[in-house]
């Protein structure tokens, strides 16, 4: 096999699951993109994300430690596969990994692996703790919150926020609670599970709009692609969605990115409200799961990011498709045991 | 014909979640020795379990943090800690390096002076501390904290019948955006206890107000709170200056840097995401001299560190005692170390390195200690290879605490050795034994003699 | 002690169970018991082997053989 003329490039969130992580629509793109001319390394971390076994769609998958393993055992890992694959660009898509991936971005680039991410203080900021001062700083609208650690607080959160109350994990997770007993068992069982702080956040209603925004890290968004979910599934995530027209939502990503300098993909959760007010309720800082729908509507952000990380000049993109579509589907896919036994056994497939 | 090597059969089940090692590959490496010294060796001199400190990572440390504080500011003075280990062979490389002596009660003030400290070099911390022990400071013009209003006034009672003039500080607590606030120990800033505690002691005139002090709380993954610290301290700096007219000679921020040991539930190991001593000095440096002194009147800056300092330096050998397998299947391996002399496993997750050869065929267990008691765990899930009876292990960072807060309970304390410089060792504190610990014991006629 | 019928053993180490769909992995010596077992020999005689061929006291290998019946019955792997 003949892969020195490809370009290679290193994907995670191979999970195309009822929850699906990013990687597959990421690579879909790239493979839009650059055809033929492209090997997609898959980076898993565990055995059963679908990419793993999706042979047309990543070339070889290689399993990665955990991110709690901490940076030392990703940087020797990534080693060993860039010693083989001889990697280009790396994209990484969940949240949880992107610390260690922004501490090893100088490592990376001495290896000659290029990424395009955003700086520790641009993810630390609009970390979900660090939101409602970030959008003080930028003036930027943001729901009102309070950090807590003690169930005690909620009190006071309730009679500053009023019900009902968002209560947030440090990570994940987000709980609509009515009252105050509803409010302390959210708050046990997402401290249970993530950790401490909790974030406790003022309701806002209206209609939740989601941009994938690549911004070129000087301050240029180089593509916005506003897009409203018309259909989601049991867990909130997008079933279907379409791509819309809206200037102030356009404005809103330019001014965040102008504010910012964001450097890399990032996805705005956006609520508006009845009187048309754009709060910022949450920022991804990765590619979403739909991101594809970027491609489908004429703004390939994946591939453009892959340009950018690799040093080329790249316009800002000006035109996308209004009203197109996406539907997610599943799709049981076959494969034998020996496959599963292999990846599980030796970490590369 | 020599035989093969032997290693126990084990199956493990391939889970469709939490496999992570890569093939061969594996994060263990054995640590078959310690600044050159064997692991073997030691054990086989001196016991199992068995604590080693390394005096060259001790001074190592030491000077890389007078370094990154001196060159950032001019006037720099570490106090050793001596809660965190106040064995005297320890303390004295510290002094040896030009450390004070901070002490949180009379047991350990007396350490210190029988250590060689000088009395003015001595920082009297702490809530409790007795007539005696004020007098004995106040002769020594040691430098005393006042923890609380009950000790301002049992103070300037002592004095009134001393013709010294104690130099005194007031701890002081206050909010600097970290939770828990530490406002149990000294006079809260934001109430205005702290200003309070200033102006009576400068009021009665028998005490002379020297410096001011905090200690915002232990473990601080955050070097921003100590910037807010030192802009309080300052603001009361100036207001003594300004409408008590006393001079602040000194800002003590106390301790509470971590160590890279990984706390128990963290999601991120410690060594990637603890800031670093560099860290710190930059926040508390940065923000003194931003705070508004006169180049003549910069404040000399204390500091407590502790943890930061030993926890790197410490380790602990031991011995697997046995294998078994619970209820649930789950491997589990008994060590011969436990909570007991291994105090910080309760919130550490203490990183543990095998000290002999392994294949890369590992375990998931839970690690326990040797006492009859169903608290002894020392890590609740750990992978390590296969470990059989008799294998000798390293923990490792456990210099700060578990020689101070360990426990005399079911089991006795063992050896401490320190390997100096050249890499010789020297047993630094004798294990117990039945005699040490029934010492202190009396035993009433009536109780003497027993027959069964 | 009987290995149930259809386990299915790979050159790699790898076991697979049919009859509940789960795979393990196994070192060396797991492996090599378990191919003796499939091939029928009895306990005392995979020990006798084993000893043979590996540097274990007795003690030892009873220790660990007993441990390894364990993990085989909690992993479903056994007839009884």
């Amino acid at each position: 096999m003949n892969t020195n003329n490809k370009l290679v490039v290193a994907v995670t969130g191979l999970n195309a699951i009822d929850s699906p992580g990013p990687g597959i629509a990421v690579i879909r793109a790239l493979r839009d993109e650059f055809k033929e001319n492209i090997r997609i390394i898959g980076l898993s971390y565990e055995t059963l994300e679908p990419g793993i076994y999706l042979h047309d769609v990543v070339d070889k998958t290689y399993q990665i430690p955990y991110p709690s393993a901490g940076a030392e055992a990703l940087i020797s890992r990534i080693r060993y596969i860039h010693e083989k694959e001889n990697l280009a660009v790396i994209i990484p898509n969940f949240d949880a990994e992107l610390y260690n991936f922004i501490k090893l971005q100088s490592t990376f680039r001495t290896l000659g692996i290029q990424t395009f991410l955003p700086t520790q203080e641009q993810f630390d900021a609009r970390d979900k703790i660090n939101l409602y001062n970030f959008g003080k700083k930028y003036d930027l609208l943001v729901p009102k919150d309070k950090i807590i650690y003690h169930v005690g607080e909620l009190n006071s959160c309730a009679e500053e926020l009023n019900f009902p109350l968002v209560v947030k994990g440090k990570f994940y997770d987000a709980i609509i609670a009515h009252t105050l007993e509803q409010a302390q068992k959210a708050f046990y069982k997402l401290s249970a599970k993530w950790g401490y702080p909790i974030i406790v956040q003022e309701f806002i209603t209206g209609t939740e709009i989601n941009i994938a925004v690549l911004g070129d890290g000087k301050g240029n968004a180089t593509s916005v692609i506003p897009m409203r979910k018309l259909y989601i599934t049991d867990k909130g995530k997008a079933w279907a969605g379409i791509t819309l027209e809206d200037e102030k939502l356009i404005n809103l990503a330019k001014s965040f990115v102008a504010a910012t300098n964001w450097k890399g993909g990032c996805e705005l959760e956006i609520m508006m409200t009845l009187e048309g007010k754009l709060f910022i309720m949450e920022i991804n800082p990765r590619f979403p799961a739909w991101i594809y729908l970027s491609a489908a509507a004429g703004q390939n952000q994946p591939a453009t990011l892959v340009k950018l990380a690799l040093g080329e000049t790249v316009e800002p993109f000006t035109n996308y498709e209004v009203g197109k579509i996406f539907i997610r589907y599943s799709w049981d896919h076959i494969t034998d045991v020996s496959e599963f036994q292999k990846i599980s056994a030796f970490g590369e497939l | 014909m020599s035989k093969l090597r032997y290693e126990r059969p084990v199956i493990q089940k391939m889970n469709a979640g939490l496999m992570n090692k890569f093939g061969t590959r594996t994060e263990y490496e054995p640590v078959k020795q310690i600044d050159g010294v064997s692991v073997a060796s030691m054990i086989k001199e001196y016991g199992s379990p068995l604590f080693v400190m390394s005096e060259r990572t001790i001074r190592k440390t030491y000077k890389d943090a007078v370094r990154a504080f001196k060159t950032r500011y001019p006037k720099v003075q570490f106090a050793w800690s001596y809660k965190t280990n106040y064995i005297n062979a320890i303390c004295n490389v510290f002094h040896q390096e030009g450390s004070w002596a901070e002490v949180v009660s009379g047991f350990e003030y007396n350490k210190a002076l029988g250590n060689g400290v000088p009395g003015n070099k001595i920082i009297f911390n702490g809530p409790e501390k007795t007539n005696e022990e004020l007098l004995l400071a106040i002769k020594n013009d040691s430098l005393i904290h006042i923890d609380h209003f009950d000790e301002l006034y049992q103070l300037i009672e002592i004095c009134e019948q001393t013709e010294k003039k104690p130099r005194v500080a007031i701890r002081v607590n206050m909010d600097t955006g970290v939770y828990p606030i530490w406002d149990r120990f000294g006079f809260n800033y934001e109430n205005g206890s702290a200003w309070n505690a200033l102006t009576k002691i400068v009021a009665s005139g028998k005490l002379q107000l020297t410096g001011l002090h905090c200690h915002i709380g232990t473990y601080m993954l955050s070097s921003d709170a100590y910037s807010v610290a030192v802009n309080k301290l300052s603001d009361l700096a100036f207001k003594c200056k300004s409408q008590l007219n006393v001079t602040i000679q000194y800002l003590d921020l106390g301790g509470g840097f971590p160590s890279s040991n990984t706390l128990r539930g963290a999601y991120l190991p410690a060594s990637d995401t603890n800031p670093s001593i560099d860290d710190f000095a930059e926040a508390i440096t940065n923000a003194i001299l931003n705070a508004g002194f006169r180049t003549d009147e910069l404040p000399l800056l204390v500091l407590e560190t502790g943890r930061a300092l030993i926890d790197e330096a410490g380790y602990l050998l031991g011995s697997v005692l046995a294998n078994k397998r619970l209820s649930d299947g789950r491997r589990a391996t008994i060590m011969d170390f436990g909570v007991n002399i291994l105090f910080t496993s309760f919130w550490y997750e203490h990183k543990i390195s095998p000290a002999q050869d392994f294949t890369h065929h590992t375990e998931d267990m839970v690690l326990y200690g040797p006492l009859c008691m169903n608290i002894d765990m020392v890590r609740e899930s750990v992978n390590l290879p296969l470990l059989n009876r008799g294998d000798q292990v390293v923990v490792h960072r456990v210099g700060a605490y578990n020689m101070t807060q360990w426990m005399q309970f079911i089991q006795m304390r063992p050896n401490v050795v320190l390997i100096d410089e050249s890499g010789k060792t020297h047993l630094i504190r004798k294990a117990e034994d039945l005699k040490y610990i029934e010492q202190l014991e009396e035993m009433p006629q009536h109780l003497s003699s027993i027959s069964l | 002690m009987q290995l149930r019928k259809n386990i299915a053993t790979s050159e790699s180490g790898f076991i697979f169970n049919p009859a509940t769909g789960d795979s393990f992995s196994a070192n060396p010596l797991a492996s090599e018991i378990i191919t003796l077992l499939k091939q029928g020999l009895s306990a005392s005689e995979i020990k006798k082997n084993i000893q043979e061929k590996y540097d274990v006291e007795n003690g030892q290998l009873e220790k660990d053989w007993d441990d390894f019946l364990l993990q085989l019955r909690d992993a479903n792997l056994l007839d009884n």
